[in-house]
């Protein structure tokens, strides 16, 4: 076994591994960080296909971003841990027949011998994945690079949106309803007997 | 060295996985949010090994875009998840029946 191929089944190993850990642990949070494991190793199976441009991607924006906000979230809401495994056991067999089935119709289709491709060799030490996926990227996926942006900008928006909330504790004032407050809004005169001693 | 079909029956393994993990947590929205992101792992390694073999760069932008909507949507999602927290307290699919008529 080379290294290379040692290297291949060590990190799958953790990969579905942390997958399996991921689906079956009770507390969420727990789930977050084998989820955050299985992008550690899912980045290193990239970076071993010269995709170090992904690689890195996925740590830097999964790992630093999505999942700590996901970490955010399960911690800020307050789940009862109790309630999210009713009913493992019953659904277990269900999840267990639609895993292996799936598995082995897919693995029908991709062990088949068209995919039987042997690796097509490295590239050059001087070869930088990152220049060439910038290079394609601003040049021919301009448009889609473009696109992409917007649909970032939407969901920040949208993101905020859906979250804010007025707070009506807090002592915020309009200054319009102030400029245009009146005497008879405020004062109030009134006519009294007077009264005997 | 690895032949193609390896990685895709990895990826094949992690989406089949990540299925059942929707079957288990059915009642909880946020591990089926992270399902959905294992998922979009799952494809993104199919689409990054063929991109390898092939010889082909179009693959990883194709995964780049994948990556930049699954980051959208799992900052809407979230956001979606915590308003529905705040008006009901709880996030249990089963408690969410309002629409059952």
């Amino acid at each position: 076994m080379s290294f290379e191929q040692f290297l291949f089944y060590f990190f799958s190993t953790v990969l579905v591994g942390s997958a399996v850990a991921m689906i079956t642990v009770r507390n969420p949070v727990h789930a977050a960080l084998f989820l955050v494991l299985a992008f550690f190793t899912c980045a290193a199976h990239w970076i071993m296909l010269e995709a170090e441009f992904l690689g890195i991607l996925l740590v830097l924006v999964y790992v630093g971003a999505v999942m700590v906000l996901f970490l955010f979230v399960v911690m800020m809401l307050d789940i009862n841990v109790a309630r999210v495994r009713e009913g493992f056991a019953r659904l277990l067999p269900v999840g267990l027949v639609v895993a292996v089935g799936m598995m082995v119709v897919m693995a029908m289709v991709v062990g088949a011998k068209v995919f039987q491709v042997e690796s097509p060799g490295r590239a050059d030490a001087d070869y930088s994945n990152t220049e060439a996926i910038g290079r394609l990227l601003y040049t021919e996926y301009v448009y889609p690079f473009e696109i992409a942006a917007v649909i970032l900008l939407v969901a920040i928006i949208a993101a905020i949106v859906l979250t804010l909330r007025r707070r009506r504790d807090s002592l915020y004032m309009d200054p319009a309803e102030q400029v245009r407050v009146q005497r008879k809004d405020r004062v109030r005169l009134i006519k009294m007997e007077a009264e005997k001693k | 060295m690895i032949p193609l079909s390896h990685y895709l029956i990895l990826g094949a393994i992690l989406f089949a996985l990540s299925v059942t993990g929707i079957f288990l947590n059915r009642k909880n929205l946020i591990l089926l949010l992270m399902c959905i992101e294992l998922m979009l792992l799952a494809v993104n390694m199919n689409f990054v090994a063929f991109s390898h073999y092939l010889g082909d760069l179009s693959g990883q932008i194709f995964v780049f875009f994948i990556l930049t909507v699954a980051a959208a949507e799992a900052a809407i999602g979230l956001a979606i998840l915590v308003l529905v927290f705040r008006n009901r307290q709880t996030i249990n699919v089963q408690d969410l029946d309002e629409m059952k008529g």
